[in-house]
């Protein structure tokens, strides 16, 4: 099957196109580099005018595992609003701020995303986060496995085990867990909460191991990097949502001495103390640092206005905040000895002083990072909004007037303390696509995703060019996933399930001798119950797990 | 290493040939009560019959040691194929306005065939186990909770509040398990674990007395009088002052002696079955319970425990919250999930006449057999299962963790483990069936 797409303009920054008309051509899912001698085209799709871009990429959005089930349980009356009846092609199910899993895939679809992340496998609830993963489909998946609070890696840094046996350890824990990288949630401070501890900062001993977040976090950024895993250590700060903590922020990314690392939802970890309500904006440090850092790369987690829910591991931080979740209900964990979950519902007003400022915020950081290789579109799918926003995220980001006009309506006291209206920065289609294509397959390891080059998935978005940049991006007139035409005029015509990408480093396989003596001493499961198989993800006939390539052990390193 | 995985495969492939012949099994998960335990030894003989030889409890033995039956599918009661069983349940189903699909004994994957053959054909849901389960989920989604989970419990637990239950009636080795375990991470003496006995008369206590031989505290009610009693302890955790001197046979002084040792421990864990508080409103005890527990966080920590988990209650919500959005009980018969936990309940479908057929999902335990109704019945049981009345059509299905794989979620709604195959059988899956059936009215969509 040879289908030719004719003529669109292409946005391809993995090679450097920044709005170039040309051919593509896809045989059996792949893109070539042109037909064989003779060969027929099957298929041809006129797309001059039109925009074309990879199928987008969303490296962090919460779309699987137990803490958005408990979302999704927890607020039948947000569903209520949102239902969605069974159609020729789609099975029913519910949207807004925690979609299931089939709307999830097919409204991901629809807005021309190809894949998306789960950002937060617990190892312990792997399996049921590939369960849900399993039944969204349209898109391709993938998790990051979470590790620093879990008492195994806590009890052998608190032995002092060496650097390879806890590099063996997280790589057997990416095998187990089928992830393709590795996420910390407040490092050490999960942990530290099942021992009374209500904050955790950077240099603060865990009070029973005796262990800082920053020897947590130098120890698995150096792991994930020793391991040759693409994606550097997913870093969900301490001291979240708390005035002042982008000294925190600040002094993490210091902290890592040089390994790569990402911060996930910065905008909830760039807040200073200044100013009468003693809560003001860190962006402009955390950009400079960002820019200057060129180890460091991060999400925004935008918040947008209305009402969502935020489902997050760090529950000593949910805890904190539960108070403030609207409606008033909130659901927390403590989790096998291995982390936990806190689930809190939000709604997020402009008319609030914090809020406000909270959407300044992220803005700001958007817009004064200089580099969109190392600065990625999220809203932290559901905790800053949910992922249907993104049309209108990517319209602030591109439209001044539309972004001040916004910014006009807030709370005036959070207007004062934000330097947004005198930024005139607009982000460029090449900008974009870099953000939510080119830069997230490079940063999740996605070799053959995220862009149009010869031999890579055909999963390609193509849009009508529209100065409105949020019409233009919720309908795209074509998404291809590995070459099927999946969605025309915004709207499902073919479902496909999409694989699982993984990693899978290499280590030494006797770290597993002092893992099972640790299952079977302490836990309530045997071991090997608890890796998931590919066989579970494959099952019903549904998935496919891919290996993506992960340049494999360094050398033992003294 | 590519060797070592070609011989890996092969002594697998070796494993699955050998179902028929006799052996010996370890590590086996029993699906049988939510604890999940998957340390079990199962012994099979060459005919399929098993054997629990180490770690089995009363209600493991009761689930893997029922003698092996095959029925054969029957419509009216006369054997007939399976296809033609299969045929006409999809008959009863496609003249069906509001079918009830109920009972849903099940693990994931067949929970997943339940909610496909739902979707495709307006059908109503419900768990056989709801009347219980909703209680907590009305608590959840009123005020919401905080809890814990086994592993959590094993390693942490200083005080253990055990309200309106024994635990090992439904949970036998709850205590051998989480409590009475020797080592703890945390360098915790266990024995000196203290367990305190809240509500219910008569409560066989033995479980809770240490290995030393130390009795549990036991503070005895009537459980209708559980709403006063755990209301009196959350107002005392709250530092409030009662009038009264004894609530429901149970002197304040007690009560207020336990809100102490509560705020004093450093991880204490409060637990309750939902399904013995059989009373109106329970839910709002058990709000109270959950609210207690958030209370003893300000300072301490504390985590509740709802105990649950049998007959893949656990399981049925959770795949049906993600594919649908909604826990037990929903419909689709407005061609979207629809959740109403009053309307759409197993006893009121039938009653108001509202269900004009029953698809009955019972692969787990022979004795939950449907309500009795005069709507065309089809029944997709246990081997084992007898029926008081003889449905329009029932077909044998596998059990799961005995004659097929499967994934079941644990009491805690965290973990959920693989169930393993453990003999060669003839009987087919519940997916199976529900996916022929789907196929048959050829509404399916992916």
């Amino acid at each position: 099957m040879l289908i030719k797409l004719s003529g669109g303009t292409i946005y391809d920054p993995a090679h450097g196109i920044d709005g170039k008309v040309k051919d593509i051509f896809v045989r059996d899912g792949r893109i070539v580099e042109q037909p064989r001698d003779g060969e027929r085209i099957d298929q041809e799709y006129n797309l001059s005018g039109k925009v074309v871009m990879a199928g987008a990429i969303d490296m962090h959005t919460h779309i699987g595992g137990g803490k958005v089930n408990i979302a999704r349980t927890l607020l039948p009356e947000d569903h209520r609003h949102d239902p969605v009846a069974h159609s020729e092609l789609c099975r029913s199910g519910c949207g807004h701020a925690v979609p299931s899993t089939l709307t999830a895939g097919y409204r991901y679809a629809e807005m021309g995303y190809t894949a998306g992340f789960e950002p937060a496998v617990l190892p312990m609830n792997a399996r049921q986060a590939h369960l849900e993963m399993g039944d969204t489909p349209m898109i391709d998946k993938g998790g990051y496995a979470m590790l620093g609070s879990d008492d195994l890696f806590l009890r052998m840094l608190a032995a002092k085990q060496d650097q390879n046996a806890i590099n063996d350890y997280v790589a057997w824990t990416i095998a187990a867990s089928q992830g393709i990288g590795i996420k910390v949630v407040n490092a050490g401070g999960i942990s530290a909460f099942k021992f009374n501890q209500r904050f955790l900062d950077l240099d603060e001993q865990n009070s029973y191991y005796g262990i800082t977040p920053r020897e947590v976090l130098k120890t698995l950024a150096r792991a994930v990097h020793e391991l040759g895993v693409p994606h550097p250590l997913h870093v969900h700060g301490n001291n979240l949502g708390v005035p002042g903590n982008v000294e925190t922020t600040l002094n993490s990314m210091a902290g890592v001495e040089g390994y790569p690392m990402h911060l996930t939802h910065i905008q909830f970890h760039s807040y200073g103390t200044e100013g009468d309500r003693k809560f003001s904006s860190g962006a402009a440090r955390i950009a400079e640092a960002i820019n200057k850092q060129k180890n460091i790369s991060a999400d925004v987690g935008q918040i947008l206005f209305g009402q969502t829910v935020t489902a997050s591991g760090d529950q000593m931080s949910q805890f904190r905040n539960a108070g403030a979740g609207s409606p008033h209900k909130s659901v927390c964990m403590d989790i096998e000895c291995d982390a936990g979950c806190g689930v809190v519902p939000f709604k997020y007003k402009d008319e609030n002083f914090v809020n406000a400022l909270q959407w300044a915020i992220g803005l700001e950081i958007f817009l004064l990072v200089d580099d969109p290789w190392r600065i990625f579109l999220t809203t932290d799918h559901p905790n800053g909004a949910p992922f249907t926003s993104y049309p209108h995220l990517i319209k602030l980001l591109m439209d001044k007037s539309f972004r001040n006009d916004v910014f006009g309506r807030l709370n005036l006291d959070a207007q004062k303390m934000s330097t947004l209206a005198s930024i005139d920065r607009e982000y460029s289609l090449y900008e974009i696509a870099i953000m939510t294509r080119a830069g997230a397959a490079k940063l999740v390891g996605l070799h053959d995703r995220g862009h149009l080059g010869t031999g890579a998935a055909a999963d390609i978005t193509v849009y009508t060019d529209n100065a409105d940049r949020e019409k233009m991006f919720e309908k795209p007139d074509y998404v291809f996933k590995d070459g099927q035409l999946v969605v025309k005029d915004g709207k499902i015509v073919k479902v496909v399930w999409g694989a699982t990408h993984t990693v899978k480093p290499e280590f030494d396989r006797s770290i597993e001798k002092e893992i099972k003596q640790y299952f079977d001493k302490y836990h309530t499961v045997n071991m090997e119950h608890m890796k998931v198989s590919s066989d579970e993800i494959e099952g019903d006939g549904r998935g496919k797990v891919l290996v993506q390539e992960c340049k494999g052990r360094r050398e033992k390193t003294a | 290493m590519r060797l070592q995985k070609r011989v890996k495969i092969w002594n697998e492939r070796i494993r699955m040939d050998n179902f028929a012949q006799a052996g010996t099994i370890e590590t086996v998960t029993c699906p049988f009560c939510g604890l999940l335990c998957d340390d079990l030894t199962v012994q099979r003989d060459s005919a399929g019959n098993l054997k629990v030889m180490d770690k089995g409890c009363a209600r493991s033995v009761t689930f893997f040691e029922r003698p092996i039956a095959t029925p054969s599918p029957r419509i009216q009661g006369k054997p007939v194929a399976l296809q033609e069983a299969i045929a006409k349940a999809a008959e009863i189903l496609g003249n069906s306005r509001q079918p009830l699909l109920a009972g849903l004994g099940t693990e994931v994957f067949g929970m997943r065939a339940v909610m496909n053959l739902a979707e495709s054909n307006r059908a109503t849901l419900d768990h056989m186990n709801s009347n219980g389960f909703m209680r907590n989920i009305h608590v959840l989604q009123n005020s919401g909770w905080f809890t814990t989970t086994l592993t959590e419990v094993r390693n942490r637990v200083d005080l253990l509040l055990v309200i309106g239950t024994d635990i090992i009636s439904l949970f036998p080795r709850f205590f051998e398990r989480e409590i009475w375990n020797k080592e703890t991470m945390f360098e915790q003496d266990t024995s000196q674990r203290e367990v305190v006995y809240l509500g219910g008369r008569n409560i066989d206590t033995s479980a809770g007395v240490s290995p030393d031989g130390r009795q549990p505290d036991v503070l005895p009610c009537d459980l209708d009088r559980l709403p006063e009693v755990v209301a009196a302890l959350r107002a005392l955790i709250l530092g409030k002052k009662l009038h009264a001197t004894e609530v429901a046979g149970i002197a304040v002084a007690d009560l207020e002696k336990l809100s102490q040792r509560l705020l004093a421990a450093k991880y204490s864990v409060v637990t309750w079955a939902a399904a013995p508080l059989d009373f109106p409103h329970a839910e709002l005890t058990i709000q109270n319970i959950t609210e207690l527990v958030i209370a003893l966080n300000k300072t301490t920590r504390s985590a509740g425990l709802p105990l649950g988990g049998s007959d893949g209650d656990i399981s049925a919500n959770q795949v049906s919250a993600w594919i649908s959005g909604y826990p037990m009980r929903n419909s689709y018969a407005r061609n979207y999930p629809d959740y109403d936990p009053y309307l759409y309940s197993t006893s009121r479908q039938l009653e108001s006449g509202e269900a004009d057929s029953l698809f009955w999902v019972s692969s787990i335990n022979p004795e939950r057999t449907p309500p009795a109704t005069n709507v065309p019945t089809v029944v997709f049981g246990h081997a084992s299962m007898e029926l008081a009345k003889e449905p329009e059509v029932f077909i044998p299905v596998g059990t799961p963790g005995v004659d097929h794989k499967g994934i079941m979620f644990r009491s805690d709604n965290v973990v959920s483990l693989p169930l393993q195959q453990l003999r060669s059988h003839t009987l087919p899956t519940l997916s199976e069936v529900l996916r022929a059936i789907e196929q048959t009215l050829q509404t399916s969509v992916q």
